[in-house]
């Protein structure tokens, strides 16, 4: 057993503890800035480390565990998330009642989860990640105490998450009556085509489908969304859904024969499709920024989609690369909807007028962050597309593209609509909106590295190939 | 690689438009000065590269090539030719005019000269640009600071200006969303994995399959006819340049819609050229639909910005009926008359722009008797009128006459249409600005200063382009045909039918 290909994980287990029983030292009336600082560092200390494991390709603990470049690029994902997500909080937690300093510790909980779930190849070990993920987030929805729609959303998190995860104990229980194994290499070769395999791929998809909010999965996405406090809101939508693509792809490429066994391409093909189109087109008629981002995420997971359906190197790289750029360019999108909520007290898209006078660097971070998710050149979610697509059209399948291509020239209407208001209107009032230091920083990192990967993608395109390589 | 000529005249605007971001928002004519100082150097360098181009070594000059992102086979490749000049060179006049032309904008003046100059850089990028990943990355720059100038500067008349902002970007968006598709089609047929390259010359040399290139150029003809308002997609064309401020109006007339034509010909023609073949006829019949429908309707407009947008939807009609030649004389004609339209387009627009700007006012009726209190004014009009109709002497002229030479051999009824369409043009023209310019003198009108000072640098810079390419027709068209002679005889060679026309005037 080489414990050394745990090493990302026992440090950030580590590190969460560590912050509980920090929590404990310090007096319960402060501020717990500190505390939030000391997450901020660790994260970042862990993310440092990640870049030297490179290369390894191992399994441990009887392949119940592997460690390959694919999941070092999955947590790195993750953690990128959660430091942006540290950031964008800080000055969020001080205006919680209780509980100030536990706050932190959950947010590298859920990271925990979500790295169990990257480097799982078994089915049991995807389940306990993935519930350690999902449980710390039903708490951290429901964070805000005496708030009715944060308790609302989390309860119904809980609910709908709950019965998600059951419906993939069931897919997951048919596999391991089919095969005998619960390792995902191992399957493979020992699945044939069975209505009972129908039946688990099915459920699987709904399970997984569930976690990154594809149509028809997708209805609690914008309850949950709107009512779970902005930073946590973020968080969900950039890495709990980068999570989920991480064990589907991995469960989907490794683990289910697409010959003698069951099409899920073509189910997959069809999900990618409509989620697409609706995702997009529900978003058109949001007046709230963060339904608005909600129905925009489901969208994005639609073109995740279709990097699966191409099954090769090339869309599983165009997975990884947008996903990365999906982290930066949401958080981005957020933190400045953190700013917005705290100063002028809304999340109504109209309340956002004259942003562009008051505080012009949120409103070009937010347009920016937009058009991007867009896929507006020379912006990061261009290229992100094109690797996508691009990879699917090589297969010789050219609807995709154009589904997906037309539906983001779309998107822009309903992104559009946002600057409209930030840019073209006045200020109700010409208050400066404070930025603190924190966010500030946020914004200019998802600004500069959205702009930057995509003029210049070569670097994180070249780690993103090697990282989908190793799955094949 | 010598001296990057082209990337210090493309970056001049970018870190331009990066100084502004530090200037106070109070100091209108720092700004405006600033924005002045780096669209001079871009068109110095400009001439520069137009009177320095070598014509007996032809082909791309001033190269430079840096590996971009080696697993796509991208290339930061500039480099410019006997097309690409001219488009340069009208890109850079037209800049420079358009920030003198809104010299007078007061509300909140630094937002708007960023934006102005992120949208000239993005327009030259796409004609300075040999690879086609970087040509597509410049032409949806674009985007984003056109949409923000029209719902902040723009102004609402017969639709309101978020509706004429949306017009115009989903128009563009939607026909590239087709465009995309066919590049990265025609990308992932050249050549297979390994060699893949987005550089515009290697995928022209590739060979594809007849009916890849007959599907592939119909996207194309979607993208880029959407761009150049071809007909029917042609509706946001008048109604975006209604809603958008002067500036805007004047490149998006000027060079932004050339980026359809200019990529039509350096992909669509030149890598597809059995889809070209194919689908001529199909434009060369759209083409004739633009000159005579869109002539027609602007005959029915009341306001000045109308008519133009109608007259510059009309106009693309030649441009398009002298591609769909297919011969090297069409060819020429198409592109000098890109050039030829954008001067005086841009110049009419920088004039109803000052109209406006002082009477508040482009409704015909309402005006009259211009002529009077406002000479020099009137002088710009007038010469963009009479370069409209193709007054021979003024820049339109020429370019028009080897338009209709190129397309009568092949397409003899259409060009008489075509033809026709003249008078139509004559007609509206003529109407307008005698409505506008002449007659009893109006005293509501005596108080209105005419153009001055820096107001009159686009009328001087476009008015002169007009004149020296009429008189001297050569300085466009001898560029034109050493770029287009070359490639479009090795289109030929390839379609099989030997070149019957030879170039040369």
């Amino acid at each position: 057993m080489n414990m050394s290909l745990l090493s990302t994980e026992i440090l950030t287990a580590v590190l969460a503890c560590g912050l509980l029983i920090l929590c404990l030292l310090s007096p319960n009336k402060e501020k717990h800035r500190g505390i939030g600082y000391a997450t901020l560092f660790g994260l970042l200390a862990i993310l440092v480390t990640t870049f030297f494991q490179y290369g390894i390709n191992e399994t441990t603990f009887h392949e119940l565990w592997i460690h390959d470049d694919y999941s070092v690029f999955m947590k790195e994902l993750f953690l990128v998330a959660a430091i942006l997500v540290t950031l964008s909080s800080i000055d969020f937690v001080d205006t919680l009642p209780r509980f100030r300093s536990e706050y932190y510790s959950l947010i590298v909980f859920a990271a925990l989860g979500m790295m169990v779930m990257a480097s799982a190849n078994d089915l049991v070990t995807i389940y306990v990640g993935m519930e350690l993920m999902t449980i710390t987030f039903f708490v951290l929805v429901a964070y805000v105490l005496g708030n009715g729609r944060s308790s609302e959303a989390g309860v119904k998190y809980l609910l709908l998450g709950a019965a998600s995860s059951a419906v993939l104990l069931f897919g997951m229980s048919l596999l391991y009556g089919l095969t005998g194994t619960t390792v995902i290499p191992e399957m493979m070769a020992k699945l044939h085509w069975s209505p009972a395999l129908v039946i688990a791929v099915v459920t699987l998809i709904a399970g997984f489908g569930f976690k990154i909010s594809a149509v028809p999965f997708h209805m609690w996405s914008p309850d949950i969304y709107e009512g779970a406090p902005t930073p946590i809101t973020g968080y969900l939508a950039v890495a709990s859904k980068a999570a989920g693509f991480a064990v589907l792809v991995r469960v989907f490429i490794d683990g289910l024969p697409l010959q003698n066994g069951v099409d899920w391409l073509t189910v997959m093909s069809v999900l990618a499709g409509i989620t697409m189109v609706i995702g997009n087109v529900v978003a058109i008629p949001q007046t709230n920024i963060k339904r608005m981002l909600a129905y925009s995420s489901v969208a994005q997971a639609g073109y995740l989609l279709v990097g699966l359906m191409s099954a090769d190197a090339a869309g599983v790289k165009g997975i990884l690369f947008y996903a990365m750029l999906y982290v930066v360019a949401n958080m981005g999108a957020f933190a400045v909807a953190i700013v917005v909520a705290k100063e002028l007290g809304t999340e109504e898209i109209p309340d956002y007028a004259g942003l562009a006078i008051r505080q012009p660097l949120l409103a070009s971070v937010m347009t920016i962050s937009l058009l991007s998710l867009a896929g507006i050149p020379p912006l990061a979610g261009f290229v992100g597309k094109l690797y996508l697509f691009s990879a699917i059209m090589d297969k010789g399948v050219l609807w995709p593209a154009f589904v997906g291509f037309v539906m983001s020239m779309v998107s822009v209407y309903y992104y559009l609509n946002v600057a409209l208001y930030m840019w073209r209107d006045e200020p109700k009032d010409n208050r400066p909106i404070h930025v603190p230091g924190a966010i500030k920083f946020t914004v200019l990192f998802a600004m500069v590295a959205t702009v930057f990967f995509g003029i210049y993608p070569g670097p994180l395109a070249e780690v993103a190939t090697m990282a989908a390589k190793s799955l094949f | 690689m010598g001296f990057p000529l082209l990337t210090i005249a493309l970056l001049a605007p970018i870190i331009g438009a990066l100084v502004l971001v530090f200037i106070p928002k109070d100091e209108h004519k720092i700004v405006k000065a600033i924005s002045a100082f780096v669209m001079a150097i871009s068109l110095g360098l400009t001439l520069v590269a137009y009177f320095g181009y070598d014509f007996a070594k032809g082909g791309m000059q001033f190269t430079e090539d840096i590996v971009w992102v080696k697993e796509l086979g991208v290339t930061y490749a500039m480099g410019v030719d006997g097309i690409s000049l001219p488009m340069l060179l009208l890109t850079n006049l037209i800049g420079f005019s358009a920030v003198f032309a809104s010299w007078n904008v007061e509300k909140r003046p630094k937002t708007f000269f960023i934006l102005l100059l992120l949208l000239i850089a993005g327009v030259m990028g796409t004609f300075i640009a040999r690879d086609l990943f970087i040509f597509f990355l410049f032409y949806e720059v674009v985007v984003i600071p056109l949409y923000i100038m029209v719902i902040i500067w723009g102004s609402s008349k017969r639709v309101t200006k978020e509706y004429a902002g949306m017009k115009l970007t989903i128009y563009l968006l939607i026909g590239s969303a087709f465009l995309l598709v066919g590049l990265i089609a025609i990308y992932l047929n050249a050549y297979p994995v390994g060699q893949r390259t987005f550089m515009i010359d290697k995928l022209a040399a590739a060979s594809y399959s007849e009916p890849f290139q007959i599907f592939a150029f119909a996207l194309l003809a979607v993208g880029f006819g959407s761009l150049l308002s071809m007909f029917p997609f042609h509706s946001w064309s008048p109604d975006g340049y209604a809603g958008a401020p002067t500036a805007v109006s004047m490149i998006h007339a000027g060079v932004l819609k050339k980026i359809g034509g200019y990529g039509l010909i350096r992909v669509g023609l030149l890598a597809l050229p059995l889809g070209a073949k194919f689908w001529a006829p199909v434009i060369a019949f759209l083409a004739v639909c633009n000159v005579a429908y869109a002539a027609m309707i602007a005959l029915a407009q009341k306001d000045l910005k109308y008519v133009i947008g109608y007259s510059s939807v009309s106009h693309m009609g030649y441009v398009l009926i002298g591609l769909a030649a297919l011969n090297v004389i069409g060819i020429n004609g198409a592109v000098a008359n890109m050039f030829a339209h954008g001067v005086m387009s841009a110049l009419f627009f920088s004039m109803i722009g000052y109209v406006y700007e002082k009477t508040h006012t482009r409704y015909i009726p309402d005006l009259g008797g211009l002529a009077h209190q406002m000479p020099r004014v009137a002088i710009g009009f007038m010469m963009a009128g009479m370069a409209s109709l193709g007054l021979p002497g003024l820049v339109s002229f020429i370019p028009e006459f080897t338009i209709f030479v190129g397309s009568f051999a092949v397409y003899p009824t259409m060009a008489i249409i075509a033809i026709a369409g003249i008078i139509i043009t004559a007609l509206y023209t003529l109407r307008a600005l005698a409505n506008v310019l002449f007659g009893p003198r109006r005293p509501e009108f005596d108080h209105y200063p005419d153009a001055k000072g820096p107001e009159m640098v686009p009328l001087l810079v476009l008015g002169s382009v007009l004149v020296l390419g009429g008189i001297f027709p050569h300085l466009i068209l001898d560029m034109v045909n050493s770029g287009v002679e070359p490639l479009v005889s090795a289109m030929m060679a390839k379609l099989g039918a030997a070149a019957t026309i030879g170039g040369g005037f």
